[in-house]
């Protein structure tokens, strides 16, 4: 496995692109952020960061952005999504606004918005699969819940018996928000992914 | 275990973090002041990341003068219903009451805004004591930590709301970066002496100099009308943009709105900026800020 630090890239259309970049930093990869086509090319791993869903994926459409994201994730690259981006992750939205496309990669069912609107927001300890030690601080933030998902999607964490993180393959996705914990424990996790992926490639 | 969270403790919500991080999840992106269900849907169908739901955007309520106050609740309401992006409303300063019924209907943010007539003058509402975050304006750094303070989770520049000229917007902006970019030159000795000239708590002081930033995210408003105005202000430190009468006072809302949001994204390409601001029919009209008498100066309202 190769030790040079990957480079992980941060959808940086709209929302929390900065502390996603600081979290992957702190777990050891190269981040920056990626704004058009040409600079996904020079990726090994992707992150979708928290923000508005319905924004983000306006904006990847007008931008020529989405295609080679899913040209991209379809052949394997690891890509991680919060929130907003486990929404970009899904192949189904439940309820989606009109015209509003996503990435997919993971054989789920989301359901936008699903604890509620801001005044519901709220912080509670996870237990993720895959992460050692105490539990992850989970910070929800309107946000959304899997509502099921197909026979090749791990489930790694509920909430309330709720599914709030799921991993297919290469896909990672989160309800919650460690960007903005200070625990980079699931960024190392997809760090690693990535890792993994580079040996298995080269 | 004291700090973290333990596995048997209740989910909890209104947390600073919860608050602060709401905001985190809007930057870079357009929030849009809106009167109608209509036109909600046309900002969010622009792209806006939220929008502002009021009855009057800010040139109406310059025009009409009289006491400018939180907005029907059915109206509200009916914002709320329309869209699936955050919906935020306006309380005066200080009418902690028309902040309880803005929680109680379930807006997303409350903005303690100078826009509307202010109901208390000399204290602003306690917004620790909500569930629902606040965002503030501020001319200057001690005005922003003073809301700060007082629990506001996001910071927006005043501007001069309803005139369509930037040019309050910019001087607020810049006053606040460079107040924290010499608080960056400060040692610890002078972070007091710092403390005491920005009327502001020393420990968010001595933050705002660790950090190198304020504690919160920090938005522009007041006065954007064009692509351009909004990368301005992006260029020049704000995460995001509010914009007011900007939008629905020009001649073709839905185009500008999403030209505004590209110019936003693309803040630093000047190409996309230009293609995003052709032929976008008329801009509003504007107002200059130096014939504007000091009595209607939205700015100088809020302490």
């Amino acid at each position: 496995m190769s030790t040079e630090a990957p480079v992980i890239g941060v959808l940086a259309l709209q929302g929390d692109v900065r502390e996603h970049l600081v979290a992957l930093a702190a777990a050891d990869a190269v981040a920056r952020p990626i704004r058009r086509p040409e600079e996904l090319a020079e990726v090994d791993g992707l992150v979708i960061p928290g923000g508005e869903s319905t924004t983000i994926s306006k904006l990847a459409v007008l931008f020529g952005v989405m295609e080679p994201l899913r040209a991209r994730v379809r052949a394997g690259m690891p890509v991680y999504g919060t929130c907003a981006g486990m929404i970009m992750l899904a192949d189904k939205i439940l309820d989606p606004r009109s015209g509003q496309v996503t990435v997919g990669g993971i054989d789920m069912i989301v359901r936008r918005n699903a604890f509620g609107r801001q005044n519901e927001s709220f912080e509670a300890a996870v237990d993720v699969r895959g992460v050692a030690g105490d539990p992850v601080e989970g910070v929800f933030i309107r946000a959304p819940w899997v509502e099921s998902v197909g026979a090749e999607t791990e489930v790694l964490a509920e909430h309330d018996g709720h599914i709030v993180a799921v991993r297919q393959g290469n896909a990672l996705a989160t309800s919650f928000h460690p960007e903005l914990t200070g625990d980079h424990r699931v960024h190392r996790l997809f760090v690693d992914m990535v890792h993994a992926n580079r040996a298995t490639e080269s | 275990m004291s700090s973290s969270l333990s596995e048997n403790q209740a989910p909890e919500t209104g947390t600073a973090r919860v608050k602060r991080g709401m905001a985190e999840q809007l930057k870079g992106g357009v929030i849009m002041d809106v009167v109608t269900p209509e036109q909600a849907k046309i900002a969010e169908d622009a792209g806006a990341v939220a929008v502002m739901a009021l009855e009057r955007v800010p040139a109406d309520i310059r025009k009409d003068g009289g006491v400018a106050r939180m907005s029907d609740p059915d109206m509200i309401e009916g914002i709320i219903e329309a869209v699936s992006i955050p919906v935020m409303a306006k309380s005066r300063i200080g009418h902690f009451v028309e902040a309880q019924v803005l929680q109680s209907l379930g807006v997303d943010y409350i903005d303690e805004s100078e826009v509307l007539t202010p109901a208390d003058e000399v204290n602003h509402s306690d917004k620790w004591a909500f569930t629902t975050p606040f965002v503030c304006g501020a001319t200057n750094l001690g005005e922003a930590l003073r809301r700060i303070a007082e629990g506001a989770a996001m910071i927006r520049s005043k501007g001069e709301a309803g005139t369509g000229n930037v040019v309050e917007a910019v001087r607020h902006l810049r006053q606040i970066k460079g107040e924290i970019a010499k608080l960056r030159g400060c040692d610890n000795n002078e972070l007091y002496a710092a403390a005491k000239e920005l009327r502001a708590p020393y420990e968010l002081v001595k933050e705002v100099a660790e950090l190198g930033k304020l504690p919160v995210v920090l938005f522009s408003a007041g006065g954007v009308a064009t692509p351009a105005d909004a990368a301005l202000m992006r260029q020049l430190g704000a995460e995001g943009v509010f914009v007011g009468s900007g939008i629905f006072k020009s001649g073709d809302p839905a185009k500008r709105a999403a030209a505004i949001v590209k110019a936003t994204t693309f803040y630093d390409d000047p190409k996309i900026i230009a293609d995003a601001s052709r032929n976008l029919g008329e801009a509003m009209v504007g107002i200059n800020c130096d014939t504007l008498p000091e009595t209607e100066r939205y700015a100088n309202r809020g302490w």
